[in-house]
């Protein structure tokens, strides 16, 4: 394990529980972005950079801001006074570690881990769009379409208020 | 409507900043320590004690009335009235100021004191580079820069000098014209009583 | 000769390095190439604002600055020096941070939002073999960081607690995402056409001359269209006039960052003009050709005099635009940025598509690439305007 990659995931992990832990939503909704960056971190330590790149974009730029939108626009700014824990949540730790624990089992029992991975070849970002016009020309389209009919979606529910006006 | 409008506009901006260099009279800024505007006659700034002749303590023409302390609206005027009396423009004895201060920092320029003085002694000045790096002392002026001659009075008022003047000359006429009578009056007096 | 000079700077760093222990060189050759940049764009930032400052004055037939020169002397330099007493004020000045404010974020927000901006300089080749970091993806890391900027803005707004930085901040977040589609799309039509995300691929790309004018993306259909369209969202992004609503003097004091002074001020002021370079830079890499000349008898300039030429250039006629036009409304910026460029920009990419599959065709695709923008853009911008209304102003009761 190199430095780089124990301090990405040190911030990535105290980031995470910082955004359950924190009262405050806008600033848990921070610690997320926190979180984001240290995932495209570790992207761009594996050498991926457009998946790190897209991370940042598309997280940091996109759905943080939505997140904090939402925020802005749904409820006031001010801390809330009730407890961070939900009453359950003993429950929930026994839960998540149960899961944790079998998933971690399961992993380790697989033959996967023991075999002797190759070294991932370097994916250049025009191997990478070959690869999307070429072999998943079908699913690119169909997710394409999928957007494209959600944002017809969301105009036509902008619009309904408008034609009740007139 | 295809962006024309801007194109337009952008053509008229450019005409104005390359104009700038061109023309002189693009640009109204003066460039003020340097190059300076006439103040306007009727530009009034703060008061000053007029005087007469060359000595400013014995020709000041206040006899601290103290009306104007009374009119100041945001009473900036600080006046003591002196105990001995000294001969004014017309030679009659009168008080004058012991002290005459006026807080230039409180004076709000408004020129009611010069309105309401009835002995032609206190005036607007034009003066105004009077910025200090003493706020208090510095802007608490007393008598002695507060007085300025009648000339510096002419100068920067002249209409109203010359009024003022006349008023004053009037006055002396006036007192002269008197003081004539009076003595016409003695001296018919005198002659009745000689032969009596 | 010719070339040495060009590669100046870059034999320089190499010299300099050479001069090292193995072990230390990558770490100072980073160091080489970021405090330079650092400095010279940091430099241009300070000229610019007194640029900006005497040619906003000369357009509104004023002298502008020109009183301050070298300190301590009689040398006035016709107000070039105004940046060193204004730089004093602001680093010098008290620091006032609001009673209510959320103390942290407010002090992080300035900083998240000079870092970004810092780290898109890696990619721009501001001259030959002159890219700090040549990503295979650069354009996209170009976007990408840029994209954290939003967050600046919002932490800004909300954590002075304020309503009109919180206002200025929602303006801002609004109108960056919103315009960041029309600037993305119209750089994809370069990318599209080099095939490259690579910075420098992209302005090799643009290289030589055809019958004496250079194979800039510029002179293409889709690129003019395409640069125009970047121009405009770029100002947008930049938070400059006419789309400087997010900050509107008159109406939010100074937006998301009304609560802040002093230095933290500065750093605001100073994190915006690095991202409009930033962003012109890249605009210049993608479509005027990067560093290369203009025409083939100026080869012999330096490849870096022809990046920072044209980006002065770009910055004088921003300035220019913003001594011009008026401050847009906010259903105007979002009508002008949903309804005109996003479909413009959807076409665009469309005819650098037709561009492509055209090619060996001679004067043919010419003529229909520019008809193919032409057309949209008249329908459009008629469509647009024709329940407006526009005209000369009547007014019931003053008149």
């Amino acid at each position: 394990m190199s430095p780089v990659f124990l301090i990405l995931a040190l911030v990535t992990l105290l980031s995470a529980v910082a955004a359950i832990s924190f009262r405050n939503l806008v600033h848990c909704s921070l610690s997320l972005v926190v979180t984001f960056a240290g995932l495209a971190g570790l992207y761009l330590q594996l050498h991926a950079q457009f998946v790190g790149f897209a991370q940042v974009l598309v997280y940091i730029g996109a759905v943080a801001i939505l997140i904090v939108f939402a925020i802005l626009l749904t409820r006031s700014a001010d801390t809330p006074n009730h407890a961070v824990l939900a009453p359950g949540w003993l429950v929930g730790i026994a839960v998540a570690v149960v899961v944790f624990g079998a998933l971690g089992l399961a992993i380790l029992k697989s033959e996967a881990i023991s075999k002797k991975v190759p070294a991932a070849p370097e994916a250049t970002v025009k191997q990478i769009g070959d690869a999307l016009m070429n072999q998943y020309v079908l699913p690119l389209e169909v997710i394409g379409l999928l957007l494209t009919a959600a944002m017809i979606g969301a105009v036509i529910i902008a619009m309904r208020d408008d034609k009740e006006a007139k | 409507m295809l962006g024309e409008a801007i194109i337009k506009g952008m053509a008229v901006t450019a005409k104005n900043f390359f104009g700038s260099y061109v023309s002189k009279e693009r640009l109204p800024t003066v460039q003020y320590p340097e190059e300076r505007l006439v103040p306007k006659e009727n530009a009034r700034q703060f008061p000053f004690l007029v005087y007469d002749g060359d000595d400013w303590e014995k020709g000041l023409r206040c006899v601290s009335c103290q009306i104007c302390e009374k009119e100041c609206p945001p009473k900036c005027i600080y006046i003591i009235k002196s105990k001995d009396k000294k001969p004014d423009y017309k030679g009659q004895a009168q008080f004058y100021p012991a002290r005459f201060d006026i807080d230039i920092s409180v004076c709000m320029s408004c020129g009611i004191c010069a309105e309401v003085c009835p002995f032609e002694s206190i005036k607007m000045d034009t003066e105004f580079e009077l910025s200090t790096g003493d706020r208090f002392g510095g802007l608490l002026l007393p008598k002695e820069k507060l007085a300025k001659s009648n000339e510096h009075y002419r100068k920067v008022h002249p209409t109203d000098a010359a009024a003022s003047d006349a008023v004053l000359a009037a006055e002396i006429a006036k007192a002269e014209a008197k003081a004539k009578a009076a003595a016409e009056a003695k001296v018919k007096a005198d002659a009745e009583k000689k032969p009596a | 000769m010719v070339e040495s000079l060009d590669q100046l700077f870059v034999n320089l760093k190499h010299w300099a390095l050479g001069f090292l222990p193995e072990a230390l060189q990558p770490l100072v050759s980073a160091v080489l190439s970021i405090v330079p940049l650092v400095a010279v764009f940091g430099g241009l930032f300070a000229i610019v604002t007194i640029f900006e400052r005497k040619g906003l004055g000369r357009i509104q037939n004023r002298y502008g600055p020109n009183r301050v020169g070298i300190p301590f002397t009689d040398i006035r330099l016709a107000g070039f020096g105004q940046f060193i007493p204004d730089g004093i004020k602001a680093l010098i000045k008290e620091d006032v941070v609001p009673r209510a404010a959320d103390k942290v974020v407010h002090f992080l927000a300035p900083v998240v939002l000079l870092i970004p901006v810092l780290l898109t300089y890696a990619v721009l080749p501001i001259g030959r073999n002159m890219t700090v970091v040549d990503f295979d993806a650069g354009v996209l890391f170009f976007f990408s960081v840029g994209a954290a900027v939003e967050i600046s803005v919002f932490m800004a707004g909300w954590s002075s607690r304020n309503k009109y930085s919180l206002l200025g901040a929602m303006r801002g977040i609004a109108q960056m995402i919103s315009y960041e589609i029309p600037l993305i799309l119209s750089a994809v039509t370069v990318i599209m056409l080099v095939g490259s995300l690579k910075t420098s691929d992209i302005v090799a790309a643009q290289a030589g001359f055809t019958a004496g004018l250079p194979n800039w993306f510029v002179l293409t259909p889709w690129g003019f269209a395409g640069f125009v369209m970047f121009l405009i969202a770029a100002l947008a992004e930049s938070n400059r006039a006419p789309f400087d609503l997010p900050e509107a003097e008159s109406e939010l004091i100074a937006g998301y960052f009304t609560e802040y002074s002093g230095f933290k001020f500065a750093l605001f002021f100073l994190g915006e003009y690095l991202g409009m370079f930033a962003i012109i830079g890249l605009g210049i890499t993608l479509f005027l050709g990067g560093w290369h000349a203009p025409f083939p008898f100026l080869t012999w300039v330096p490849s870096y005099v022809w990046f920072m030429t044209k980006l002065l250039a770009i910055v004088f006629f921003f300035i220019w635009v913003r001594g011009t036009l008026p401050r847009l409304r906010m259903d105007q910026l979002m009508s002008f940025a949903w309804k005109f460029m996003i479909p413009m920009a959807l076409i665009n990419l469309v005819v650098a598509a037709v561009w492509h599959f055209m090619a060996g065709t001679g004067a043919a695709r010419w003529v229909v690439c520019a008809l193919l923008i032409a057309g949209p853009y008249v329908l459009l911008g008629r469509g647009l305007m024709e329940n407006k209304h526009l005209g000369k102003r009547t007014y019931r009761f003053a008149d």
